[in-house]
């Protein structure tokens, strides 16, 4: 996920610096820069050095391109969901019901092409909605009844689970059409000469370096042409080799083998869209502002409600997007599906910074953290780690982030 | 008379960058009932915190002699054991137990850890008959209302064997018949033999229960008076209580003229009643109607629970309370105003009293704070231009003198001042035609005072219309153009500039009902 176009904060260096940023190392520049921006760099340090470690450890298995596309495969359906959960933990609510509404959607898509022999097209319209109406039903108790968010999606969780058992009988019920399938396991179409690289993947790579540059540079020709500081410009330039850097070596490892998942771009266009939300949208300025201090954005003329109920409508479409991922990816739909999935999303969402009384995360955060669990996880399936001594690793590592993160902010001094 | 029970000598209580106490002096004689009274931030629960422990003894210089012995009180535990008891002004109890529960709280009858539910309940039945109050033991605490609850509170300030009973502003909350029974009560006590201490400014409850009251003012014992004689009138206390001078603490200001007195007013509010969110029987702000014009500032003065807040947060969104009656005019159109949204979009702002909880979202950056409430502005199709969002809010970093290194720093590593001027440029971006500014000097020092002081003085330059809710007069009547006061949820008065002294405010919003009716 090398899509740093959501993060400008560095551009925030104080006025004295960037007049006396000729006499500066750059390294010390870059020092700097991270020690003020701690909480958005330690995790992406700390995802750099587990992949740095596993990548030794496995003998160098953990990058080989197969093994990164299988990555990419095996956790989008936790990233997507992370996605969602962030928002919901920045309006300072929780949602414990996404697990079984990923597994309630997929049974339904399953009984709707399976049984029924709907078009998939169709079908996956149908599963998004009805994970919309699902999430605007908890939306409505939690924003307009005031019921809290735990007990609303606690019950929705066992209500979730329970409609999935009796939806599929307890039965297993697949295979899926071709079409959704693609959602699950699919890669981009290959087209053009044999480059013995995935063409198309190569193409968008290249394209998605350009447009990421392209936005940097007018970024920063605005913010001058607004009389604001900038990023000293080898800073700059340091920042623009490392992005370009990161998307070029995900490029080719993802060409060298069968190209870019589909859910991969999905994932992408996520990542920006809600990134830009968040950022740049008044909707997203007003999730922060109500997890941040309810009584100062309602006296602010906050609709809190509405935001809250957008929230949740969100977190069901979400929710039932990662529904299908899963289901069409097992290539069926089973009752067991989704279990602890809502706990690795709320996981993900705190070692990438979330704050446990709200107001504070961004989208990049979620994924980050998402990530540190997946290759994780993907790191000692291939070290032939037992799922008992996982457990007791990624609980360990969602302590040391959280904790590491108090001990940061205290050492600060607030 | 009796000898002194308590002596607090030369007390000093330093909080960060401000002198709460400096040189009290307070000498109580057993078996009285001694009235402390002051101004808002004299240093009058300050100085009973020093005395009960909850800033324990090292924290402040001076020393308190209880029955003749030097205390040094290490929390409030420490000081209960002498038989010093506090009620605070918020009160202490537990809602979801009993009554009886709550009296013995930390103080259960228990062995080896079990409670002994036989003698708690005969021992609290015999302290409810003592305090007068007429419900079962077991009836939980949040059944009864906030009278029956200061009972509560008394009986179990009696259950520690209380000798000096501390009573911070207890009649604050209650209405005229529980406040009533509660001074006769402490005055039955007073036959017990039990000295109480009563912090109220209420002068008709003082005149009532205290046999002699201390002044105090700006951190200092001003005097202390014997209620009984008779040159102590309420004029004296008041005097006592205000005696100040004004210096040049103000920008020089041209004051509005009633030239444009035909105009229709800018906000003009007719028989606004509130009622109290929980206890709904209780009128916070009763039938009050108050306008002000373009250019022109007008005060609201007031002592705590005179309902300036609580009118200003129901005319404002009914942020507050339960509307229960009364119009809003804008330049002379009936506007409506349910909802935050509805009065920011009549052009009305209202700058709260507590920054902290509702003004500023604190761990977001000053940018961020500021363009909240006006996001629009600097947004287009729901997407906001971080560039011109950035543009404005490092211009009010300028012009308000907000000091921080970039408008990306968050808002709580600013100093109190600095955050009420965020505050203020956040409303003042939302471009309103009229701002009622609460406290807007509270806890910020006297250079930032300044600078605040200056700014609204620009607003109504500019022709906006300024309704200023404080509770120090000398800002006021430096400020302001013409002064409204309130008392115990009315209109107590109106007094123009020119007639206003501190005398006049004082004697208006310490009238109670009597005087009124």
């Amino acid at each position: 996920m090398s899509t740093d176009v959501t993060d400008k904060t560095p551009a925030a260096a104080p006025p004295g610096k960037s007049g006396a940023a000729g006499g500066t190392s750059l390294l010390q520049l870059v020092l700097g820069g991270l020690r003020r921006n701690m909480r958005q760099y330690g995790m992406l340090i700390a995802l750099g050095l587990i992949v740095v470690l596993f990548q030794i450890w496995t003998g160098g298995d953990l990058l080989l391109p197969r093994n990164v596309s299988n990555l990419v495969l095996q956790n989008s359906y936790i990233l997507i969901l992370a996605i969602g959960m962030m928002l919901v933990i920045i309006a300072g609510h929780i949602d414990l019901s996404v697990g079984s509404l990923t597994a309630f959607v997929g049974a339904f898509a399953a009984v709707l092409t399976v049984s029924h022999h709907v078009a998939w097209p169709v079908a996956l319209v149908l599963c998004l909605l009805m994970g919309a109406l699902a999430g605007s039903a908890q939306g409505v108790l939690i924003a307009y009844f005031g019921i809290p968010s735990f007990i609303v999606t606690l019950a929705g969780m066992l209500l979730f689970r329970g409609l999935t058992e009796i939806l599929l009988q307890g039965q297993t019920l697949g295979p899926f059409p071709g079409g959704l399938q693609k959602i699950g396991n699919g890669f981009l179409p290959e087209v053009g000469p044999n480059t013995n690289y995935h063409n198309i993947t190569l193409l968008l790579g290249l394209v998605l370096m350009a447009a990421v540059v392209w936005q940097e540079v007018r970024d920063r020709r605005r913010e001058q042409e607004f009389a604001l500081d900038v990023l000293p410009g080898r800073l700059f330039l340091l920042k623009l080799v490392a992005i370009v850097a990161a998307i070029l070596t995900l490029t080719m490892l993802l060409a060298s083998y069968n190209g870019a998942p589909i859910v991969l771009i999905i994932l992408g266009v996520l990542v920006v869209g809600y990134g830009y939300i968040m950022r740049n949208a008044v909707f997203g300025r007003h999730i922060y502002a109500i997890g941040g201090n309810l009584p100062a954005a309602k006296l602010s003329g906050v609709k809190d409600k509405k935001v809250t109920f957008y929230v949740f409508l969100n977190m069901g479409v979400l929710a039932a997007l990662a529904g299908l991922v899963v289901a069409a990816r097992l290539n069926a739909a089973s009752p067991k599906a989704g279990v602890n999935f809502e706990l690795e999303a709320i996981a993900s969402s705190f070692i990438g910074g979330a704050s446990m009384s709200g107001g504070v995360g961004t989208v990049l955060g979620a994924i980050i953290g998402g990530l540190v669990l997946g290759v994780l996880n993907n790191g000692m399936n291939l070290l032939s780690v037992g799922t008992d001594w996982q457990q007791v690793i990624k609980g360990l590592a969602l302590l040391a982030a959280v904790g590491f993160d108090v001990w940061n902010k205290r050492k600060s001094g607030s | 008379m009796a000898g002194p029970v308590l002596e607090m000598r030369s007390i000093v209580k330093t909080f960060p960058g401000v002198k709460a106490l400096s040189d009290v002096n307070l000498t109580v004689r057993q078996g009285e009932v001694h009235a402390i009274c002051g101004e808002n931030g004299a240093g009058k629960s300050t100085l009973m915190k020093v005395l009960s422990g909850v800033h324990p003894h090292g924290s402040y210089e001076g020393e308190i002699l209880f029955e003749e012995q030097n205390c040094s009180f290490r929390d409030i535990r420490a000081s209960e054991q002498h038989g010093i008891v506090i009620i605070h002004q918020e009160l202490a109890l537990v809602p979801y137990l009993s009554i009886a529960e709550n009296i013995f709280l930390g103080n259960e009858h228990a062995s080896r850890g079990l409670i002994n539910w036989n003698e708690t309940l005969r021992h609290a039945t015999q302290l409810l008959r003592r305090v007068g109050l007429d419900e079962h033991p077991e009836t939980r605490v949040a059944d009864i209302g906030v009278g029956k609850q200061q009972l509560v509170e008394i009986a179990k300030a009696l259950s520690k064997s209380v000798k000096l009973l501390i009573l911070d502003e207890p009649t604050a909350a209650l209405n005229d018949e529980d406040s009533a029974k509660l001074l006769d009560l402490i005055l039955e006590l007073k036959n017990q033999g039990i000295t109480s201490i009563i912090i109220s400014h209420k002068l008709n409850e003082i005149r009532k229960v205290a046999d002699s009251v201390t002044i105090l003012r700006d951190g200092r014992t001003i005097e202390t008076l014997d209620v009984k004689a008779a040159e102590t009138t309420e004029e004296r206390i008041i005097a006592g209580m205000v005696g100040r001078d004004l210096d040049h603490r103000f920008p020089e200001r041209t004051p509005h003229e009633g030239a444009d007195e035909d105009a229709a007013p800018a906000l003009e509010i007719r028989d606004w009643t509130v009622h109290h969110p929980i206890d709904q029987q209780r009128k916070v702000v009763d039938d009050v109607s108050i306008h002000v014009r373009r250019g022109e500032i007008v005060g609201i003065a007031g002592l705590m629970g005179a309902g300036r807040t609580e009118l200003a947060m129901n005319v404002f969104g009914r942020s507050y309370g339960r509307y229960a009656g009364g119009t809003v005019l804008k330049d002379g159109t009936e506007i409506r105003t349910r909802t935050v949204a509805e009065a920011v979009g009549h052009g009305i702002a209202y700058v709260t009293e507590d920054r902290k909880h509702y003004g500023l979202n604190l761990i977001d950056t000053i940018n961020r704070n500021i363009s909240l409430t006006a996001l629009g502005k600097v947004a287009r199709r729901g997407i906001v231009d971080e560039h011109e969002e950035r543009q404005v809010s490092e211009g009010y970093r300028t012009s308000m003198n907000i000091k921080a290194p970039t408008v990306f720093e968050p808002v709580n590593k600013l100093s109190g001042g600095n955050q009420q001027k965020v505050v203020l440029s956040k409303w003042i971006f939302a471009g309103p035609d009229v701002l009622i500014l609460d406290e807007p000097t509270r806890g910020i020092d006297v250079g930032a005072k300044y600078e605040i002081y200056t700014v609204i003085d620009q607003l109504a330059a500019q022709g906006k219309a300024v309704v200023f809710i404080s509770s120090e007069l000398p800002e006021l009547l430096g400020m302001c153009d013409r002064i409204y006061t309130m008392a115990a949820g009315r209109l107590t008065g109106e007094v123009p500039r020119a007639e206003a002294t501190q005398e006049v405010l004082m004697r208006q919003m310490t009238k109670d009902k009597e005087v009124t009716r």
